[in-house]
């Protein structure tokens, strides 16, 4: 039996998350590197739907636990039957979205197996020489970055940012499905899901799946002059961010916040107006594409991590900027 | 109830500054503080305990001086606590930690719900909540905003990347708590001046009869093989002029790159 590298293919209510497919376009090249087997496993009601999609991507086998418990992720029955599937097939490499889900089932299957796990990794490679995965993560803000490995425990586990990796179909899909057994009589139902709420803020643009983010800061001087922030994010259809003072300022509120203690972020292009860059929001927007940061003062922090820096007043070239940009489009 | 809830002792990140020479962290002078997502933790757990009756335990593992850590916790309010330190603890990754912190919750009895931050901001990993649940054999629920006592289950609410869950939890049971949860209150005069004097208990590998190979260093199954500056960013650009021109630049500038 051939070794394989599976990707958790993780799904809410019949749609993949879109990171199973830049685990999957990353795990192509991995496999290609270490001659292992691309595969997925989808737990849920009818893994078969799912299975031309990720073919598409590049799996070449499938496994599919089906079960109507799968239909929500429940942490017990999802980490005891992955845990399982894993002692049967022994697979070198195991790949989760660092998701909500992702974040809890993962640490629960490398507790149970005594296996590694390196969380929020952004580079994935693979060592022809020793068989290990180099998994590198920012640490402490993203001011250093760390290669970890787990030399003596299989599978290696990795949980991996949405949008660091590019998503590639391939150009003849092709692939198998396994469908698995599943037994989940032995599993005593201690945790259920009883109520889901959508949070259908019309103004919020969701800063994880955000294309573009325009983020303000103190530098806006009054909470009044968020309305800079949202008029340029409306001209780009970006999300909304802010940075942890203007929070606890009271300007805006918490579900905005991007930094080590709000959200993490990586948009197409990320822009900073009024903020200086300390360590613990660089955390949280650092692995953005493009960073363009607008700020008074050159000698800010910010300026170290942008790729575009202009260096003036954001009251000035905020509204010329969106004046631009709305005469751009006619 | 009894309810314990697991902390950590962190540099403060606000004021870690950045050797601009060697691209390290400055950590001389930086204050230690608690993990501030654990003060959540520990916030939702006092709450409970006013609310229900009952102790908080408050753990934390590693070196002696995250006693300190724990006693800012006893001046908060909690009721116990309990520091885990031995150099055979040393060099842990989450495996280990969590391992390490499942022992000593056993050892201290049976709780009804024990408590963890969503994650701490020097790792980010957010590993070590489930890790110990499921070393307690307890069901889990990750960002949690609220959690009450509903007969002899708990009823969570749990927030996700679009909205909220409500789930319904069997007694005992893990929860990690994210910062919208609530606010950590005041610490209180008296409480300070107890904090002061308590007793922590201090457990050392031999109290907790661990697997000397499933702690510390040996017990951690991921290593540490390069630590490096981030890639310096080439085609870094320079705006200034007058507001209209650095506004142009900048459109012209994201064209050239494909991202506008």
């Amino acid at each position: 039996m051939s070794k394989e590298i599976w990707v958790f293919a993780e799904q809410r209510d019949g749609v993949l998350a879109g990171v199973v497919k830049e685990l999957l376009s990353k795990g192509r090249e991995l496999s290609e590197k270490s001659g292992f087997e691309l595969c997925a496993v989808v737990l849920s009601e009818d893994g078969g739907v799912f299975c031309d999609e990720l073919y598409k991507f590049g799996a070449k086998k499938v496994y599919t636990l089906d079960n109507a418990k799968f239909s929500y992720y429940q942490n017990d029955y999802y980490s005891r039957s992955i845990a399982d599937l894993i002692k049967k097939y022994v697979p070198e490499i195991v790949l989760y979205g660092a998701t909500s889900i992702g974040r809890s089932l993962a640490p629960t299957i490398a507790a149970m197996l005594h296996v590694g796990l390196t969380a929020d990794c952004t580079q994935l490679d693979f060592d022809v020489e020793n068989g290990n995965l180099l998994q590198t993560r920012p640490a402490f803000g993203g001011n250093i970055m760390a290669t970890i490995v787990s030399p003596n425990h299989r599978p290696q586990m990795a949980t991996v940012r949405s949008n660091v990796f590019k998503k590639e179909p391939v150009d003849n899909p092709s692939g198998e499905r396994i469908v698995c057994e599943t037994n989940l009589d032995g599993i005593p139902e201690r945790m259920r899901r009883v109520e889901v709420i959508k949070e259908s803020d019309a103004n919020t643009i969701d800063l994880n799946a955000a294309q573009y983010i325009v983020s303000g800061g103190r530098g806006l001087g009054a909470p009044e002059n968020f309305k800079l922030v949202y008029d340029l994010a409306a001209e780009l259809g970006a999300a909304v961010g802010a940075s942890r003072a203007t929070v606890d300022a009271g300007w805006i509120s918490h579900h905005h916040q991007v930094g080590q203690t709000g959200k993490t972020v990586c948009p197409v292009v990320y822009i900073a107006c009024g903020i200086s860059g300390a360590i613990q929001h660089l955390a949280g927007m650092q692995s953005s594409d493009v960073i363009v940061a607008i700020n008074k003062d050159p000698s800010a922090p910010i300026f170290d991590v942008a790729d575009i820096g202009l260096i003036g007043d954001l009251h000035e070239v905020v509204p010329e900027l969106i004046r631009q940009l709305a005469a751009a489009k006619g | 109830m009894k309810i314990a809830v697991c902390i950590k002792q962190v540099p403060d990140s606000d004021k870690v500054t950045i050797d601009r020479e060697t691209n390290r962290l400055n950590r001389t002078g930086v204050p230690s503080i608690i993990n501030p997502f654990d003060e959540n933790a520990l916030e939702m757990a006092l709450q409970l305990r006013d609310l229900y009756g009952g102790t908080v335990t408050v753990i934390s593992m590693g070196p002696p001086q995250a006693e300190e850590a724990l006693r800012t916790a006893l001046a908060h309010g909690a009721d116990e606590a309990v520091l885990l330190s031995d150099r055979k603890f040393g060099g842990a990754d989450t495996w280990a930690t969590s391992y390490t912190i499942s022992l000593a919750i056993r050892k201290l009895g049976d709780f009804d719900a024990v408590f963890f931050g969503k994650q701490a901001i020097d790792g980010d990993t957010a590993q070590v909540g489930p890790g110990v649940a499921n070393f307690l054999d307890m069901p889990v629920v990750t960002y949690a905003k609220s959690v009450v006592v509903e007969g002899d289950h708990f009823k969570v609410e749990k927030v996700t990347e679009d909205g909220f869950e409500i789930w319904e939890v069997a007694k005992p049971a893990a929860f990690t708590v994210v910062k919208e949860a609530n606010e950590l209150r005041m610490q209180s005069l008296r409480r300070k001046m107890a904090a002061k004097k308590a007793v922590i208990t201090v457990w050392g590998f031999d109290d907790l009869g661990a697997d000397v190979g499933l702690v510390g260093l040996s017990g951690s199954p991921t290593k540490v093989s390069k630590v490096f500056a981030p890639p310096v960013k080439t085609n870094k650009a320079t705006i200034t002029g007058t507001p209209a021109e650095m506004a142009s630049e900048l459109i012209k500038k994201l064209k050239e790159r494909n991202v506008l």
